[in-house]
């Protein structure tokens, strides 16, 4: 053996350092697996039918969480509805208008800023701004306003990513045959980027569900049942992360609090299973 | 007559008007980021000030008691600078060693396969919500933290700081992964061919060379735990002392949180300015992100 022959001073060295390394990794693996773990086998139990499919009655005294599904899901729809034509269209300047450099630096440099504002200043922008300001209540409206601001970079990024990957010679292609910018963008450059796009709005609809901060003093922690979309709009609804929070805080009641933080882990597994698997159709074309 | 483009069917003056339309549209909304940024600084330095002047900068920077509500009410927010300094400092310390080891398990060291599994760990990590992290921390750590010392209660600077280290793992790791992974094959194998061990290459040519990326990895760490709200209310107690590891805390982001849904009035120009104090850490540490990634990338 090579490493036999060297002094014990730099055989023990590399071996104490080797083990850190692999003490370190196996310390994430183990933190990774052991707050999954214990969080479903505390939470699972606690999942049945009637939780997922009805709301909170005072009245039963029972507790569903089908009122705050619902909430995050109109929060979500909002929010992109929002999000995305902002944050393509801002990834598409830069990728394929801008000219000027500075420009391109400037808004790089505001992008990165806004997605290193922490999520309570975005809390209290929303609350001052939105509610405040533009006269809304604490809604999903409000919350849906806030949020777009706040996972805008990573949609701005993402799609940014997705438009580098498309060759330049698919542009001068179309440009060869006439198209104009406009054209190309809508039929070639969209179209072959479309994979890229998609991991970005995985990405931020993790985001949106994983927040918390910005969310509970901007669209509020309601809990009665609206189904009309345009009603919950202008309801104060509280999104599945944000009653993990005052369930845990204000009830008390951890086994809530587990059943719903065990539905947010495995969304974040279905969503990473997503991010993955566009991922391998993508190196595939 | 007039000039037909056969490609698209319509003619060329519509088509020019389209053009420029969608070359508007797009700088318009390639604009956004920036009038977002500029809005909310802004906002926060024009709403933020007044208070401050009332109170008195230093008055409000140095003060050591915050009582913001009663017929007495005192502004100073230095224990909250102190606690936000202090338990980021604390991330620091526990979860840099293990992030970087980390990510030089995932760059150097794993094979493939392994280095997939571990990667997965971190992306998950990564991808679960501050609210699971705090939640979690206050049911587990802080009855052990609270056991193992004794305490009369566990929610405190120091089991913020155990959270926090946990949580700035997955940022710190895969930006230093991404330095260690771009260090040039050449210098790691001139350094096997003057006789040094994998373990003295990784640390003594590796990790020097990718210093720039990896100390960009910290610095995003700092951002994080400096601005991370919900998981730090959770289990930090959140009392207004002047930090001490052992006692319960209140940092710049739960100040404004604890009173943000209730305050009116003068007291909430208070939280706009400690908004402000917070936004100022945070755009120093933009600044120096920037700067260390660009120098990352000349190197």
């Amino acid at each position: 053996m090579k490493n036999g022959r060297l002094p014990l001073k730099r055989r023990a060295y590399s071996g104490f350092l080797m083990g850190l390394i692999g003490l370190s990794a196996a310390i994430a693996v183990g933190l990774i697996v052991g707050l999954i773990g214990y969080v479903f086998y505390r939470g699972l139990g606690h999942i049945s039918w009637e939780f997922l499919s009805t709301a909170r009655s005072a009245l039963r005294g029972t507790i569903g969480i089908l009122p705050n599904i619902l909430f995050t899901l109109f929060l979500i729809i909002t929010t992109l509805a929002i999000v995305l034509p902002i944050g393509i269209g801002a990834a598409i300047y830069l990728n394929e208008y801008a000219t000027s450099r500075r420009l391109v630096r400037i808004i790089e440099f505001a992008t990165e800023t806004l997605a290193g504002i922490p999520s309570i200043i975005y809390a209290l922008v929303g609350v001052l701004l939105f509610i405040q300001g533009l006269g809304l209540r604490v809604s999903i409206l409000a919350g849906a306003l806030t949020l777009s601001i706040l996972s805008l970079p990573t949609i701005v990024r993402t799609t940014q990513e997705a438009l580098r990957t498309v060759p330049v010679s698919y542009r001068e292609g179309a440009f060869a045959l006439g198209a104009t910018k406009w054209y190309m963008i809508r039929t070639i450059i969209l179209p072959s980027s479309l994979d890229g796009i998609v991991t970005g709005v995985i990405l931020a609809v993790g985001r949106m569900v994983g927040e918390s901060a910005a969310l509970l003093f901007t669209a509020g922690t309601g809990y009665f049942l609206v189904t009309n979309y345009f009603e919950a709009l202008h309801a104060s609804g509280g999104t599945l992360s944000v009653m993990l929070f005052v369930y845990a805080t204000e009830h008390g009641n951890f086994d809530v609090s587990f059943a719903i933080a065990s539905i947010l882990i495995f969304i974040v597994l279905l969503l990473n299973f997503g991010v993955k698997l566009v991922k391998r159709k993508l190196r595939r074309i | 007559m007039r000039p037909y483009n056969a490609f698209l069917g319509v003619h060329m003056k519509t088509k020019n008007i389209v053009e420029k339309t969608m070359q508007a549209v797009f700088f318009a909304l390639g604009m956004v980021t920036i009038i977002a940024v500029a809005t909310i600084s802004a906002f926060l330095i024009i709403n933020g000030i007044p208070a401050i002047r009332e109170i008195g900068l230093w008055a409000f920077l140095s003060g050591q008691e915050w009582r913001s509500t009663g017929a007495n009410p005192a502004f100073g927010i230095l224990p909250f600078i102190l606690t936000s300094i202090y338990s980021t400092i604390g991330a620091i310390l526990i979860g840099v060693p293990i992030g970087l080891m980390t990510a030089i398990f995932l760059a150097k060291v794993a094979n493939p396969r392994l280095a997939a599994v571990v990667n997965t760990a971190v992306e998950l990590l990564a991808g679960i919500p501050s609210v699971v992290y705090g939640f979690v921390g206050m049911i587990v750590l802080v009855p052990l933290v609270q056991r193992t010392f004794a305490l009369a209660s566990g929610a405190i600077l120091l089991s913020a700081i155990l959270v926090l280290s946990v949580m700035i793992l997955p940022g710190i790791i895969s930006v230093s992964r991404t330095a260690l992974a771009a260090v040039p094959r050449e210098y790691e194998e001139a350094s096997f061919a003057l006789g040094a061990t994998k373990t003295e290459t990784i640390f003594k040519v590796s990790v020097p060379a990718a210093k720039s990326g990896i100390a960009a990895g910290v610095v995003l760490g700092i951002g994080r735990a400096i601005g991370e709200v919900m998981a730090v209310l959770m289990v930090m107690g959140n009392v207004p002392n002047m930090p001490n590891l052992f006692e319960p805390a209140r940092s710049l982001t739960t100040a404004i949180a604890m009173e943000l849904s209730y305050a009116t009035g003068f007291q909430r120009q208070t939280l706009l300015s400690i908004g402000l104090v917070l936004f100022c850490f945070i755009m120093m540490i933009n600044l120096i992100l920037n700067f260390a990634l660009k120098r990352g990338y000349k190197a």
